[in-house]
């Protein structure tokens, strides 16, 4: 659907992009006039110059200001709604309307951020985190610690997800049970990060594979260097590339994974709202008030693509083959 | 009570939509074909029965609604709800409610060829109730004499799960006169007696049954009603044929039926619209909001209300709950009439009586504290000493619960102050569970669709200590025994004085609330010019016409 | 390469009972009685139940079970579902169809995503490519059950192109649609992947060789360029088979196709163990069998990667 805004995010950085990506191609690698400051220093160096990057960051830093401080938005009540005013349209009152349990959804949709980004941004980074460190180990040590680690991989692999999150779920959160909301999202962001590892893992693993019999890889073996190293300095920075694209695109699916389970009865209970949960919600009334449906996603695709774009920005500054 | 006692299968809407509704196609082939309305062939929405098609052990929407359709009983319920009517019965008679002599109609056939006798009901009965064969409706059958000789529970709870043989394989009340006469004696007077036995429990068995595994009879059944069964794909489609040897009243007018299984409504609904799909007894949530069915089916358009009744019941074994007071306030907390109007589009109607009003024997408009009145409410509550804590309304995540559930909670914290909210439990069976061990920590909903069109169904089962799904415990000695002195009285007229004087007693303590009366939205295609739906809103495939 | 094929294939064996014992023990441990809410708003009859317990054994330990099960298994037994329907039947009737209809899938997500990665890698940052990520993005926010409805309603109601429904022949024309609406939430990770990998090898050397060399453009991209940006890609691919196998459910019921979707949803919540376990096993089968396929592939798309 046509949102001037995102249209707008999207399209700003292609008046200076071009020069800033096209121009390494011809700039052999490592000939910088500024003096040697190592990776994150000559990473920032990059990044600062980038609107993409400075847009990108402003609005999740919206978001997450959102995330912290609801009440800073929107001094509407997202919990309590009243009948009476089901399905209202927009107004001066409620900008975005009233859900078909007549509560504000402008008001919901700023308390949905919490969750959603909380959930998703932590699942994300664990997902990353365990995925990517079990496929450097397994890309890299090879053998029968690669066999170990993939099959292990193979099995959590195999588990159907609404399978594997109801059990986690009822076991730490059945109905009853009174956990805070912040230990329920911490539940939720396990259960996701157990059952989506394995795909980062072989990603992580075939970059691993395919990256470390480079010259430059078997040059610092051959100059002594230690595995610590080799992985930290040589390695990652170039088997990045397609795990903060796959990362940050992640965050959208898991936004939709938490409605899931939330809908399902083992996740988030209400009064806890996420744009999941309202995009769920709005399922029977596409027909009648498709505002229910187009906001959530609007904020929900504004905030993936922030997350994508910053990905991108930060992928391209810290990939020495893009310098 | 199909909703309620038969597992609804059907009921996945919103909820499971969205993460799980396998569905399948059918082919509806064969089914364009009929010209001439004799010949017609018509495809109807359904859903894959759990179990093989054994009337006495099916306990589902899917499979029970076949059941009805391949069987027909000893009576049959009137579309418009009335008093039952004899079907296969010729007479049923009593003198003291106590023993009644049943005659039936004689040479009417199962599908097989084999004439109906007095012993395939005999006999079906005594199969169903067996312990032994593990049928999940013998308790249907525990008002007749014997039948705890044939029926016996393991005696310890938590040890090995081996409940002794019983000492007899039949019961001693139920004896067979000649080929056309048999005679129940019931262990106690029951008035109520005939009307049950329209319900598919009770249904003939041809002699075939008994020669092999119920199982196998299940997956090829055998029935005496007016279509009888021609094949069976999983998960694809069920399909019927007219009997032709069929001599009783409700003759098919048409000649195919095919029962194509959906679990996703949408997908029913969409192929409603398009002409793949000839009767939808459901309209889905997506089409009802905003009256969007009416103008995409027009006149095809099927309103309708069905004998069920919507409550919140609460765990009286719980002590917060055991004030009637509190239980009154949040009954009067809420706006049903609001409920019906906006989160149901009006599809349902508030509930102002305790028995549902389309059953015989109930009274319209018996429920004193249905009404809304939120300053008697905080009234009340203030008398019952407020409310400590948080009031959690449960309901079972995997049907459409959810909206009405949220509605009620956000009511009773508006109106009362109190701290309350609706939590969704994962599965009806986990659900279940705790109701059943009396686990409940808050109100939740439940649903009651009787079994059989009389009064006495909504009392003894739910209201009478110890009743079948009186689950929240509720006990009360004037209510017992005016319900027993009803239950044994000569007459249904008489069985029905007293039941009104038993609700009378169950609307001042509020054991639950109801808040609505189920309605029913269907759809059919172009195709039909005429049809019915039963007295519980299935579709009566006898009355179709093309 | 045979020695590593043998080797992979013999590792099979662990991963195939490590995923059956926890798939058994995790719908084992699903809460609530499977008996219980079998009788509707009413208490089933306790002989019922015990009845039920007795006959499939669920009174015994799970290590019992589960050797029973195996026991069986082994002899081509899938065992029954609490209705008494055979499994191995379920599995012949569902199987295919939810195979059909990933694959459509795969190969629907595998064209767009791919050319449109290709597009996008190579002309970065133009208004293709922020259109593309965009509508990618779009798709992926945006839950299944709202892309299915919206083009169920469209084309199969409102303008009546298709039929809403599958029908149980499973054509491949009846397919496209549900089959787009499947692959659509991947889409986006493919086209994104494909495109970071393109941009990064247009830079690398043996492009520009190839360009200095005077290689037509189509040649350079498509022989030398592709074929090694495609690791991750064919990575991501291959385990989106069994994803897209497994994750068919709403797509499944939407469009009334008869695949596993519903069983083993089904079977979860009723607790059949025997059931989740069998066809989570056949899909664990094709997962493993893909990954293996796809680690062959390394080799083959990329001289470096080396097996021995």
């Amino acid at each position: 659907m046509s949102d001037p805004s995102t249209a707008s995010i999207v399209s700003t950085p292609r008046a200076e992009q071009p020069t800033e990506t096209v121009s390494p191609v011809g700039a052999p690698q490592g000939d910088r006039k500024e003096k040697p400051r190592g990776l994150l220093g000559d990473a920032w160096l990059d990044l600062r110059r980038k609107p993409l990057f400075w847009i990108s960051a402003l609005f999740i830093l919206l978001f997450l200001l959102m995330a912290a401080f609801p009440q800073l938005f929107t001094s509407g009540d997202a919990v309590n709604g009243s009948l009476d005013r089901s399905l209202g349209k927009p107004s001066g009152d409620a900008w975005f309307g009233y859900d078909f349990q007549g509560r504000d959804v402008y008001a919901r949709v700023i308390y949905g951020a919490r969750a959603s980004i909380v959930v998703s941004v932590l699942s994300v980074l664990g997902t990353l985190l365990v995925g990517g460190a079990m496929g450097v180990i397994a890309g890299y040590r090879g053998g029968w610690v690669d066999a170990v680690l993939s099959r292990v991989a193979d099995v959590f692999f195999g588990l159907p997800f609404v399978l594997g999150a109801i059990v986690i779920l009822t076991t730490f959160n059945g109905s009853g049970t009174s956990n805070s909301q912040w230990k329920i999202m911490g539940l939720v962001t396990v259960s996701l990060i157990v059952l989506s590892w394995p795909v980062v893992m072989r990603l992580m693993r075939s970059s691993v594979l395919s990256t470390k019999e480079a010259d430059y890889i078997v040059a610092a073996r051959a100059l002594g260097a230690g595995t610590g190293r080799i992985v930290l300095k040589h390695l990652l920075p170039n088997c990045l590339a397609p795990l903060l694209v796959y990362g940050t695109i992640m965050v959208g699916s898991f936004i939709g994974a938490e409605a899931t389970l939330s809908f399902l009865g083992v996740g988030l209970k209400s009064p806890v709202v996420s744009w999941g949960i309202m995009i769920s919600e709005s399922q029977s009334f596409i027909r009648v008030s498709p505002s229910l449906l187009f906001f959530p996603s609007l904020f929900l695709v504004l905030a993936v693509l922030s997350f994508v774009m910053l990905g991108e920005a930060v992928r391209e500054a810290l990939d020495p083959k893009l310098r | 009570m199909r909703v309620s006692k038969r597992a609804s299968a059907v009921a996945l809407s919103a909820a499971v939509a969205l993460i799980a509704s396998g569905c399948s196609s059918g082919d509806n082939g064969g089914n364009e074909g009929g010209s001439g309305s004799a010949d017609g062939a018509v495809t109807i929405n359904g859903v894959q029965p759990e179990n093989p098609l054994v009337p006495s052990n099916t306990t589902e929407t899917g499979g029970g609604k076949i059941v009805d359709w391949l069987w027909t009983g000893l009576v049959e319920y009137p579309n418009n709800g009335g008093a039952p009517q004899n079907a296969v019965a010729e007479s049923i008679d009593t003198t003291d409610s106590k023993v009644f002599k049943i005659k039936i109609k004689e040479n009417t056939k199962f599908h097989d060829g084999t004439v109906v006798k007095a012993k395939n009901f005999v006999d079906a009965w005594n199969w169903a109730a067996y312990s032994p064969n593990g049928a999940a409706n013998s308790s249907f059958f525990s008002d007749i004499a014997g039948f705890a000789d044939v029926n016996t529970t393991d005696p310890d709870e938590d040890g090995p799960k081996k409940a002794p043989t019983p000492k007899a394989d039949k019961m001693s009340g139920l004896k067979v006169v000649d080929d056309w006469n048999f005679e129940v004696t019931l262990s106690a007077p029951t008035a109520v007696f005939p009307t049950k036995l329209g319900y598919s429990a009770f249904m003939p068995l041809p002699d075939a049954f008994f020669t092999q595994k119920a199982e196998d009879f299940g997956k090829k059944p055998i029935g005496n009603g007016p279509v009888k069964f021609v094949s069976w794909e999983d998960d694809v489609a069920v399909k019927l044929t007219r009997f032709d040897d069929y001599n009783l009243r409700d003759k098919m007018k048409i000649k195919d039926v095919t029962v194509k299984m959906y679990q996703d409504e949408g997908a029913a609904y969409n192929d409603l619209l398009s002409g793949n799909l000839d009767f939808l007894e459901t309209i889905p949530t997506s089409a009802l909001a905003g009256e969007k069915w009416k103008s995409d089916l027009g006149d095809r358009a099927m309103n309708t209300v069905t004998p069920s009744t919507a409550f919140i019941a609460f765990p009286i074994y719980d002590k917060r709950f055991q004030n009637e007071k509190l239980r009154k306030a949040v009954s009067l907390s809420i706006n049903r009439q609001e409920i019906s109007d906006k989160i149901f589009f009006g599809t349902r109607k508030p509930a102002d009586s305790w028995a549902n009003p389309l059953t015989p024997g109930a009274k319209p408009g018996n429920c004193t504290v249905c009404k809304f009145d939120p300053t008697q409410a905080k009234q009340l509550l203030q008398e019952a000493g407020g409310f400590q804590g948080e009031m959690v309304f449960y309901y079972n995540a995997d049907s459409s619960h959810k909206e009405w559930m949220d509605a009620v909670a956000q009511q009773v914290k508006t109106n009362l102050g109190i701290n309350a909210r609706a939590e969704g439990v994962p599965t009806f069976a986990v659900f279940r569970q705790n109701i059943n061990a009396y686990k409940m920590k808050g109100p939740y909903r439940a649903a009651w669709q009787q079994d059989y069109p009389d009064v006495e169904n909504w009392v003894n089962p739910l209201f009478v200590t110890g009743g079948s799904s009186n689950d929240g415990k509720f006990s009360d000695p004037q209510v017992d025994a005016l319900a027993k002195e009803a239950s044994g009285a000569p007459s249904l007229e008489a069985s029905h004085e007293k039941f009104a004087e038993a609700v009378a007693v169950v609307d001042q303590k509020v054991p639950t609330i109801p808040i609505y009366f189920y309605g029913q939205q269907s759809g059919h295609s172009e195709k039909i010019k005429k049809m019915e739906l039963n007295n519980v809103g299935e579709a009566d495939i006898t009355s179709i016409e093309l | 390469m045979g020695r590593y094929l043998l080797r992979r294939l013999l590792q099979l064996v662990p991963v195939f009972i490590g995923t059956t014992f926890l798939i058994y023990w995790l719908v084992w441990s699903v809460p609530g009685d499977p008996f219980a809410g079998k009788c509707g708003e009413r208490r089933c009859p306790q002989q019922y139940v015990d009845f039920m317990t007795d006959k499939y054994q669920l009174d015994q330990s799970i290590f019992v079970q589960y050797a029973t099960y195996m026991k069986n298994l082994f002899q081509g037994d899938f065992g029954q579902t609490f209705g008494g329907r055979s499994i191995n039947d379920i599995i012949m009737t569902s199987y295919p169809n939810t195979l059909k209809l990933a694959v459509v899938a795969l190969l629907i997500e595998a064209v767009i995503g791919l050319g449109a990665g290709v597009l996008t890698g190579l002309r970065r940052n133009g208004f293709l490519d922020n259109l593309v990520l965009v509508s990618t993005l779009f798709l992926l926010a945006l839950p299944i059950f709202v892309i299915a409805f919206v083009l169920q309603w469209l084309l199969g109601v409102k303008w009546g192109i298709v039929t809403p429904t599958v029908s149980s022949e499973m054509r491949i024309t009846e397919l496209l649609v549900p089959g787009f609406v499947l692959g659509s939430a991947s889409m986006a990770y493919i086209a994104r992947v494909a495109r970071t990998s393109i941009a990064e090898n247009r830079r690398a050397d043996y492009v520009r060789t190839a360009i200095a060399k005077g290689l037509p453009m189509r040649r350079v991209v498509g022989v030398h360029l592709l074929r090694n940006s495609l690791i991750p890609v064919v990575t991501l691919l291959g385990t989106d088979l069994g994803a897209l196998m497994g994750g068919a459910i709403v797509t499944e019921g939407i469009f009334g196709i008869n695949g596993i979707g519903r069983q083993v949803y089904r079977a979860i919540v009723t607790k059949e163990s025997a059931t989740v376990v069998s066809i989570v096993v056949v899909l664990v089968l094709v997962y493993l069998l893909m990954n293996l396929l796809v680690d062959l592939l390394y080799a083959a798309l990329d001289p470096r990667i080396r097996y021995e």
